[in-house]
């Protein structure tokens, strides 16, 4: 493997507080060195003059659909989308057909992701059989196979006694418990966030109390016992609070948001298009100032996208019946970038940070940072390019972004994975 | 003044002006329908479907009979005889309906937001009559017709709005229409009938019918859904007779020339007492009338009419 040379970009390496002009030398597919004016005559240069170099992307929570539903997304396809969109690595979740309950699915996933994907693929085992929220999965065999994490995905472990087990036997594994927290009783048939605009539609909503009723169960189970509780894309004003309360207790309580959920409000829902339908559902405007905020003081730790694709022709119905969910490995930096940056939010190397080391500690990878001797993932970045998003031209299967046709300020240029540039196909010299 | 715009998928998007023209234009139609022959040939050549993913009678009769007194051709297709049945998408039905030209496209629906899909998607004019708990504009212009021809205007009425609030795009188009032409508008139900921040809305909310008839010039009274009683949205009908049906009693507190209105079928003694019902107060059989005239001067509006030669 030939040696790259990263030359004059801004490397901002949160995980070492570092942020300052310097090269970055990699080597036999790892951080060789980080330094002033570095020279390497067998390395092929790579300019990065007024872009950013950061450690490579994490998206912990993404579906690849395979096995299952390959009409939608391949772990090949959803790996070029994350290369494409600036991530070296990403966690996908368990809900595919059959489920990653079992040994030789997460076998599979792992095999389809070495000879496929262009990224890191890590696998999100069940935490219960087949997803059921009944008994536990073999969550001792499947951290042997090399899963970083247990969830019953988009099933919430309704059984309280269950999720109390959950979290202690995976805790035993050092395994983080990641619960989308509902209460499918109180949602219902819900289809959006319950609120004015509910109303106003005539669409029967999802209250905000689903989501943090099930946040204030776990953060109290995570009090009994010793566990790590992760709360996947986190989307109210109250889960906010929560999840603040439970830090300030000393919890092992951590949580993502999705993009999606910072940019966009259920006044978007007005158009009835099914691009503006996921679970959670997008909120009202002062849930997302609460999550700005959140992000803004560190109580979030994590930006994941909840990359959910689904064929055109799933999507191309009534409302209500559509399936749930958006693509976002494509869109997810450029929003980052844009509401978050460029708009002050928070610095571009806390933003880096909630890509990069959050997850990587969260998931316990040994990645999201750049020091000498780690693996050669990098994101570079350029803060100032205007990007249109084309759902055209996406690399992932399907299409179903509420951002098309999107200008943003920002973007990830070029994505290097274990000292490989695969993304752009062509690298920048 | 001709209507300047394609399809008409709610009265929310709707100014005043176009609330007035439509009901401005009915007013002009309603004596097509006491003629001896019943008949104008404004839309012949016309072509009009009645597209009906829900049981209907009133709403499809009438919108059959406006579009045949305006001359129109006017065929209904009804989900069971569809191809829904078969599993074909709506987009793919709309297209299909599409590729034979017609004009209009008149949809029912239990899917808030079907019309929308359709009028995205067709040449053809889309009204919606009446999608999941959304809308039914057609349902709110002939209410403000009845209540305006009753009342002489809409402006500084009080106007209660009972019964189930949550599921029903009647009361949604209703508070858009009375809201925008300056009525008081108030509303009354069981709590679990209330939909969220519906205040936002302008209306005033009520759990007692005693309050909510109090100075009324207008009640409109709801149908209780009996196939959502396995919902638990109130104990028994016997409770919510007790509770908020509208009794003569009840109804003193209302103003002595109060109208009630209804948008049918009724449910007696669920809701509204037969009492009630077949009072001196009761104007509903007045709505079903004014459906036609309303409807006639949508299709009309909808397909470049003016306001000006229907008078002429």
């Amino acid at each position: 493997m030939k040696k790259l040379l990263v030359k004059g970009g801004r490397v901002i390496d949160p995980a070492n507080n570092l942020d300052e002009h310097l090269d970055l030398l990699i080597a036999g597919g790892k951080i060789a060195q980080v330094g002033k004016q570095l020279e390497d005559k067998e390395a092929q240069i790579i300019d990065v003059q007024r872009l950013i170099v950061a450690p490579g992307f994490i998206d912990m929570h993404c579906h690849l659909r395979e096995p299952g539903r390959e009409d939608e997304e391949t772990i090949e396809s959803g790996c070029r989308a994350a290369a494409a969109g600036g991530f070296t690595s990403v966690a996908c979740m368990p809900n595919t057909d059959p489920p990653n309950d079992s040994q030789s699915v997460t076998e599979f996933i792992l095999k389809q992701a070495a000879e496929k994907g262009i990224v890191n693929v890590f696998p999100i085992g069940a935490a219960t059989k087949g997803l059921l929220g009944e008994e536990l999965a073999e969550i001792g065999e499947l951290k042997e196979t090399g899963i970083v994490a247990v969830s019953d995905d988009g099933h919430p472990i309704y059984n309280s006694n269950l999720m109390r087990k959950a979290l202690e036997y995976a805790g035993m594994f050092d395994l983080p418990v990641i619960d989308h927290c509902e209460d499918k009783e109180l949602s219902a048939h819900g289809v959006m966030n319950e609120g004015y605009y509910s109303t106003l539609l005539g669409l029967p909503g999802i209250p905000a109390a689903a989501e943090e009723i099930m946040v204030a169960r776990n953060i109290i189970l995570t009090a009994l016992i010793k566990g790590h509780l992760h709360i996947a894309h986190l989307s109210t004003k109250g889960s906010v609070e929560l999840l603040r309360w439970a830090k300030a207790q000393g919890l092992r309580v951590t949580a993502e948001v999705t993009p999606h959920h910072f940019t966009l409000t259920d006044k978007e829902v007005c158009s009835y298009d099914t691009n503006t339908k996921m679970n959670p559902p997008l909120r009202s405007a002062e849930d997302v100032k609460a999550i700005l905020q959140g992000i803004k003081d560190g109580t979030i730790d994590a930006i994941a996208t909840d990359h959910a694709p689904h064929r055109k022709d799933e999507k191309d119905v009534e409302y209500a019946d559509a399936p749930f969910g958006i693509v976002g490995l494509e869109t997810a930096v450029p929003l980052a970038l844009d509401r978050l940056v460029n708009k002050r939010v928070i610095s571009p190397s806390r933003m880096i940070a909630m890509f990069t080391v959050n997850p990587a500690t969260i998931l316990k990878l040994e990645r999201g940072t750049l020091s000498p001797g780690a693996a050669a993932d990098v994101t570079i970045l350029n803060l100032s390019e205007v990007v249109k998003i084309d759902v055209t031209s996406f690399q992932s299967k399907s299409r179903n972004s509420p951002f098309h046709g999107w200008e943003l300020i920002g973007r990830a240029v070029l994505t290097i994975v274990g000292g490989k540039v695969v993304w752009p196909a062509k690298s920048l010299t | 003044m001709p209507l300047k715009r394609k399809d008409l998928l709610g009265i929310e998007p709707l100014s005043v002006e176009e609330i007035n023209l439509i009901l401005d234009t009915a007013k002009a139609f309603k004596e097509v329908s006491t003629r001896d022959i019943k008949k104008v040939p404004t839309l012949r050549g016309k072509t009009l479907i009645n597209l009906f993913f829900e049981p209907s009678t009133r709403t499809r009769t009438s919108f059959e009979i406006a579009g045949k007194r305006l001359s129109a051709d006017i065929l209904n297709i009804s989900a069971s005889t569809s191809s829904v049945v078969k599993g074909e998408t709506l987009i793919d039905t709309a297209r299909n309906l599409e590729a034979m030209y017609p004009d209009i496209i008149i949809i029912r629906h239990s899917r808030a937001g079907a019309p929308h899909l359709l009028a995205n998607i067709c040449r053809a004019s889309v009204i919606n009559a009446g999608d999941g708990a959304h809308e039914h504009p057609t349902q709110a212009l002939l209410d403000a017709f009845t209540i305006k021809e009753n009342k002489g205007q809409i402006k500084g009425l009080k106007v209660a709005i009972i019964g189930d609030i949550l599921h029903s795009r009647v009361a949604r188009s209703n508070i858009h229409l009375l809201t925008k032409l300056g009525a008081e508008v108030s509303i009354a139900g069981p709590a679990t009938y209330i939909p969220v921040e519906i205040e936002k809305l302008g209306v005033k909310v009520y759990h007692h019918i005693d309050a909510a008839l109090e100075g009324r010039d207008v009640v409109m009274i709801l149908r209780i859904q009996r196939e959502r009683q396995d919902k638990s949205y109130f104990p028994s009908l016997r409770e919510y007779f007790n509770l908020f049906g509208l009794t003569l009693e009840r109804l003193k507190r209302a103003k002595k020339d109060v109208i009630i209105m209804h948008p049918g079928p009724l449910n007696r003694g669920v809701e509204i007492s037969s009492e009630v019902a077949d009072s001196p107060y009761s104007v509903i059989l007045e709505q079903v009338t004014n459906g036609v005239a309303v409807r006639m001067a949508v299709l009309y509006l909808l397909m470049g009419g003016k306001y000006e030669e229907v008078v002429s």
